[in-house]
């Protein structure tokens, strides 16, 4: 399916990130080889939002450095990303993925079959020309999933995906996601739900304070947390 | 003439369809329209640039465009004739006293208005989109379609404010165009001209439909909201 070189692993190296002159990401290194679904845990202000930013291109990282395999920084970009609170364009469903498709190039039928498949893949056909904003919360969040996935990312960045969502909606969300891990798509998302990261997980980032405390398989990191702070944070406890 | 007569006379010849009359009607929507057409294809990118641009004295020249919206007709009007009399800058165009030198004064009033209200409509645009845009890869120039695009609905309603405040004034277009009769005379001028000189029915029927046109701008402008609500 990929024609070209993979941009995969993607490799964040000693990367520090200052604002307001503190320090709030602090020295993060880790790797994201393909495949998987990769979760930044962490208490609020851990972090996790800024480790996405950065690796996504969205801020630039005050030290270390962001790399991309074979050399594909920056440009060429086959990964995506979903926000918190869905950013949904004033105009209709299908057009919020054709203009994301327009903006990376894909011009004209292509851009409309695109949209079409995307719209289909994600249960969203019958909304394709009512106005996106005015869907509800999950089919708003559903639909910034379909548009990231229209741009065939091999890597989706996703920050708290679910943390505006009631139950039933998040169930919907997370069944997505699993998908989008099946179909071979590599997932890095972060929450501060710790269930979600139980049923998504199968990698764990916790980061806490901007430093990476733990990166270990999900099924090591909740069974053996190695950090006092993981411990405390996996036992529901205040940590600073 | 009495009260009830001067009525009845106007709505003569705003129902006739009076071939002078329609020909200071047409003069006037021409004269604005280009005005405006000018400032939206000069104005909408413009402010769609300020309102992504950060550079010194940004603050400044905000503060300058909002106090500018509020620019006296007159002292616009008195602008573009200095620029435009013989011995002004632009004094060998020969345009002082034509339609042009009209539109070129009204531009100047509705200038301000499309690129302050453009610029805080893309502003407030953009600080909703700006993660989701470039994360998509639209920075800078590249964002300003989506913006103005996204911003159309409350964009029209910058133009038709602009419209109003251009159709509505006198000191401009009395100053520059002269008020010669079939030339440069405009419904406002020639109310102003109309009434010193007693000939009222004519004010009053050019009064009619300045007010009709007025009523016919909000209702688009309610119109433009409305539709644009549907996309909230």
């Amino acid at each position: 399916m990929r024609d070209v070189a993979s941009i995969l692993p993607l490799a964040v190296d000693a990367v520090s990130f200052l604002g307001d002159g503190r320090r709030l990401i602090d020295g993060l290194s880790f790797d994201m080889p393909a495949g998987g679904l990769a979760v930044l845990l962490g208490p609020n202000g851990a972090g996790k939002s800024l480790t996405l930013r950065l690796c996504h291109g969205l801020l630039t990282p005050s030290q270390g450095r962001i790399r991309w395999a074979a050399g594909a920084e920056g440009r060429s970009r086959r990964h995506a990303m979903v926000f918190q609170k869905p950013i949904m364009l004033r105009r209709s469903v299908e057009a919020n993925i054709a203009h994301a498709l327009a903006a990376a190039g894909i011009s004209g039928s292509e851009r409309r079959d695109r949209a079409r498949d995307a719209l289909a893949r994600f249960g969203l056909s019958e909304r394709a020309t009512q106005a996106a904003r005015l869907l509800s919360g999950g089919e708003q969040q559903r639909l910034a999933i379909a548009r990231a996935w229209a741009l065939r990312p091999e890597l989706l960045f996703l920050d708290e995906p679910t943390s505006q969502l009631d139950p039933a909606a998040t169930r919907q969300i997370e069944e997505l996601l699993s998908g989008l891990v099946a179909e071979g798509i590599t997932v890095l998302m972060s929450t501060h739900d710790l269930g979600q990261a139980r049923r998504l997980a199968s990698r764990v980032l916790f980061l806490h304070r901007g430093r990476l405390i733990e990166d270990a398989s999900a099924q090591s990191f909740f069974a053996q947390p190695a950090s006092p702070e993981a411990r405390a944070f996996l036992a529901g406890e205040l940590i600073w | 003439m009495e009260f009830a007569a001067i009525f009845k006379a106007a709505f003569a010849l705003v129902v006739g369809l009076d071939p002078g009359f329609l020909a200071i009607v047409g003069l006037s929507l021409r004269v604005t329209l280009t005005a405006v057409l000018i400032a939206a294809i000069v104005g909408l990118p413009l402010g769609a640039a300020l309102a992504l641009a950060r550079f010194p004295g940004r603050s400044a020249v905000i503060v300058c465009l909002n106090a500018l919206m509020g620019l006296p007709p007159v002292v616009a009007g008195l602008l573009v004739f200095l620029m435009l009399s013989r011995s002004g800058p632009l004094g060998s165009l020969g345009l002082l006293f034509t339609p042009t030198a009209m539109i070129a004064a009204q531009v100047i009033l509705v200038l301000p208005i499309v690129i302050a209200l453009t610029r805080q409509t893309v502003e407030d645009l953009w600080s909703e989109y700006r993660d989701h845009l470039r994360s998509v890869g639209l920075e800078g120039v590249r964002a300003i379609p989506t913006l103005l695009f996204d911003g159309r609905f409350a964009l029209a309603t910058a133009l038709l404010a602009g419209f109003g405040r251009a159709s509505a004034e006198v000191g401009a277009v009395l100053i520059v165009g002269g008020n010669i009769a079939g030339y440069t005379r405009t419904m406002t001028t020639t109310i102003t001209l109309e009434t010193s000189k007693g000939d009222l029915p004519l004010a009053l029927g050019l009064g009619i439909v300045l007010i009709a046109l007025t009523l016919a701008i909000n209702a688009v402008a309610f119109g433009a909201s409305r539709i644009g609500a549907r996309y909230a």
